[in-house]
């Protein structure tokens, strides 16, 4: 007699077909709704590249030139689009290439699936050809890594890889296959997506009890102050966080990666926290009396020496990853979910206010750094260009609507000071890691993340070295992607530390370039070097207007600081506004 | 606040790999395990880890969230040692002869719960199971007498206020679990600043 579940089961049997290992892999991106793969072959990966070449219509797959820019790629990939990125590498080298990429996803919680090939099973631990323990090497800065040796277990790990990368706060998965698995024929019955894992709770019930105290704390505030992070962006919660801010009328700053999930001109919008954030979100910390932390993990950039950090303050914490709560500063009331959920559930709490006193001091303190800091870096009375007038100009000509991807150095802290953001996912940089050489490939993959939006990559002369071979990629497939070279002859922030706190002792960081122009032209991108201001302008909108890449280089003074700025040591309301101060 | 002697509880899924998952968030911190212990729990297909480190209850504390963060973790507490009864195993190797020839020997044995594992012409091996003083102590006793080998096992450690997992493990399995389940032990508990 069969039972229902028997008659299931035959009826899925005659389904199934016999497809390869390689062959299950794309079946499982196709059902995942993946288009596009960043990715390099090589020896241990060659079976799934011989199934891909099937799959060749219905994926997209866009041969970087190192695997550090698959990976990259793949981060301004999902950083641009919401969703997970993909890269394909090879075993031994080509792995290992890719741990800084997993490292920066991992700090900056970006959904990444990667999958390596792995020498025949029979050969691990036996030191074969282009043999690594990727597993091992790889377990410190993934959120979950897995290595498959039988076809069989390809669809229901991949599904695992894919839940668990784009779920809870996300990260990077790295799955390795193993060769034997990847050219195994097996009996393929479908792929079924993973939602639920029991070891795993990506999504925590809220208990209404730390909303309730988080609204009472909130409505008793005089000097509420909200700081967020990029949890607001990664949770989609933007509509939901604005609703919050502008019902409890409160002052609102952003972190770095936090930057843009609100548009850039929110009259409730402050600017942004850190080292080298505005003068008033960071010297205001210290006089809150509530600071409602949203979405953010208070880095050391942010929070400078964590015990003068808003002693006086109490704090509400709200977070997807209860790691996070007290892990440096201890909150008051810790609120753990879903900012998508907590916050309406927090915005009907709480009382419709306006604390126009308390926002005069943000205003007051941004008059002080308009003076001390902008004005000169805007518009300099100096002959010599400075980052700040190139990235004002670029605001004026894109209107805010570029996404702009960003190096790491004094360009970042520039163009995230500086650059004007309408809309979300509009700033992607590398924030936690630091990853210099991250701008180029991010940026192709955010072109292909969003194709209708103008990419500008701002990157520093430093940055632009490590990756450079990238522009391969942008010759090869032809993103349209605009690459801005704020070009100071130095590793500039390296030299603003050696200057400031290191008595100008120069140490290695007078960094020589190629003629970036030429380069380019020799991967046949079009571009041009400005170093005059009556140039500027209409170089800008050469690149901009461009069909396709353009290379522009900026030559900016040399020996320019980024501030105002905590130098490192030091409490957030010890920030400095010029190099006297210090 | 001082350091102390704190014991570690993993329920975890059986999963290659995750040993290192768990120990490296020990070594990144430059924390030293004292003993670690895997095995079997009381339920089925759920691994069980006993760690012992000695340290202060807020670093302890936010170690356990990191461990509790991995993928294949299902839930970690922390004891102090006055809240789990616990027990090491310690193997002695004497020469048969010593316990032969001092009767003094034998009675220093029984003394302390030592039981004789294998007996052979040449050695005799004896287990002890207790607490790390009982199991040093005598090493010590048996020194003079030519202790050959000497081993001790990790902690294994129960928890007295624990109702086993077999509960625990059946909401971790519904989608929409209770809030026994996804409670977080942690957010109740907090009193000091943390610095780690």
């Amino acid at each position: 007699m069969d039972t229902l579940e028997l008659k299931k089961q035959k009826a899925e049997e005659v389904k199934s077909v016999t497809i390869s290992g390689g062959a299950a892999v794309l079946e499982a991106f196709l059902a995942e709704d993946v288009d596009t793969i960043f990715g390099y072959p090589g020896g241990a990966i060659m079976p799934i590249y011989d199934a891909l070449y099937d799959y060749n219509e219905r994926v997209k797959h866009i041969l970087v030139r190192h695997e550090q820019g698959a990976i990259h790629a793949a981060q301004g990939f999902a950083r641009a689009s919401g969703r997970t990125g993909v890269v394909f590498a090879t075993s031994g080298p080509a792995a290992t290439n890719l741990v800084t990429g997993l490292a920066d996803a991992m700090i900056d919680s970006t959904p990444l699936v990667c999958v390596t090939g792995q020498v025949f099973a029979h050969l691990l631990g036996t030191d074969a050809f282009q043999e690594t323990d990727i597993i091992n090497i790889t377990t410190p800065v993934t959120k979950w890594n897995y290595q498959v040796t039988d076809a069989k277990e390809i669809p229901a790990v991949l599904a695992k890889a894919f839940h668990i990368a784009g779920s809870g706060r996300p990260g990077p998965v790295l799955i390795d296959i193993t060769k034997n698995a990847q050219l195994q024929m097996f009996e393929y019955s479908g792929y079924t997506k993973c939602n639920h894992i029991r070891s795993y709770r990506p999504k925590p019930i809220v208990r209404k009890k730390y909303i309730e105290e988080a609204a009472k704390l909130i409505n008793e505030a005089k000097k509420p102050f909200v700081i967020f992070g990029q949890g607001v962006i990664l949770g989609k919660a933007e509509k939901e966080f604005i609703k919050f801010i502008e019902k409890g009328g409160l002052p609102a700053a952003w972190t770095i990666m936090g930057m843009s999930a609100i548009p850039t001109d929110h009259p409730l919008g402050v600017g942004m926290l850190g080292m080298h954030g505005n003068y008033g979100p960071n010297l205001l910390t210290n006089e809150c009396d509530v600071l409602i932390a949203i979405g953010m993990r208070f880095d050391d950039r942010v929070t400078g020496r964590l015990d003068k950090y808003a002693r006086q303050a109490k704090i509400i914490h709200l977070d997807i990853d209860p790691a996070e709560i007290d892990k440096n500063v201890k909150a008051t009331v810790g609120v753990w979910g879903d900012c998508k959920e907590t916050l309406p559930m927090l915005t009907e709490l709480i009382d419709q206010k306006i604390y126009p006193q308390w926002l005069q001091q943000f205003k007051d303190c941004m008059i002080k750094e308009e003076a001390k800091v902008m004005k000169e870096e805007l518009n300099p009375t100096k002959d010599e260009l400075t980052m700040g007038e190139v990235i004002n100009l670029l605001n004026e000509l894109t209107k805010g609507d570029a996404i702009i991807v960003t190096d790491v150095g004094q360009h970042q802290m520039v163009a995230c000071r500086y650059a004007k953001m309408n809309q979300s996912k509009s700033n992607i940089t590398s924030g936690g890691l630091g990853t210099m050489g991250f701008a180029l490939p991010a940026a192709i993959g955010a072109k292909y993340g969003a194709p209708e939006r103008t990419v500008v990559a701002v990157i520093g002369d430093g940055g632009i070295q490590m990756t450079i071979q990238e522009l391969g990629t942008i010759m090869q497939f032809k993103p349209d992607v605009k690459i801005l070279i704020l070009n100071n002859s130095f590793l500039g922030m390296v030299r603003q530390w050696q200057e400031l706190f290191h008595q100008n002792r120069y140490s290695f960081v007078n960094i020589t370039s190629p003629d970036f122009v030429q380069v380019a032209k020799g991967y046949y991108i079009d571009g041009q070097s400005v170093n005059e201001r009556s140039k500027l302008k209409g170089a800008l909108e050469t690149m901009l207007n461009h069909k396709g890449s353009y290379l522009l280089e900026v030559k900016v003074g040399k020996e320019n600081n980024v501030f105002p700025m905590v130098p490192q040591g030091r409490g957030v309301s010890e920030i400095i506004l010029c190099k006297e101060d210090l | 606040m001082q350091k102390q002697e704190y014991t570690i509880t993993v329920y975890t899924e059986n999963q290659v790999g995750l040993l290192n998952r768990i120990a490296i968030i020990f070594s990144r911190r430059k924390i030293n395990i004292e003993s670690l212990n895997t095995s079997p729990s009381e339920v089925d297909s759920v691994h069980r880890f006993t760690i012992v480190i000695n340290e202060f209850e807020e670093v302890v504390r936010k170690l356990c969230r990191q461990i509790e963060k991995q993928v294949d973790v299902l839930k970690a507490y922390y004891n102090t040692n006055d809240e789990i009864v616990w027990q090491e195993l310690a193997m002695y190797k004497v020469p048969t002869e010593v316990i032969q020839e001092e009767v003094k020997v034998e009675r220093l044995l029984s003394q302390h719960g030592a039981k004789a594992v294998v007996i052979r012409k040449d050695y005799t091996v004896f287990e002890v199971s207790g607490h790390r003083e009982e199991t040093d102590k005598l090493i010590e006793v048996l020194e003079p007498y030519g202790l050959i080998e000497f081993v001790r096992s990790g902690r294994v450690a129960i928890i007295k206020k624990s109702d086993g997992f077999h509960n625990k493990l059946k909401e971790f399995e519904y989608r929409e679990p209770g809030e026994h389940a996804v409670e977080n032990e942690f957010l109740d508990k907090n009193q000091e600043v943390f610095s780690m």
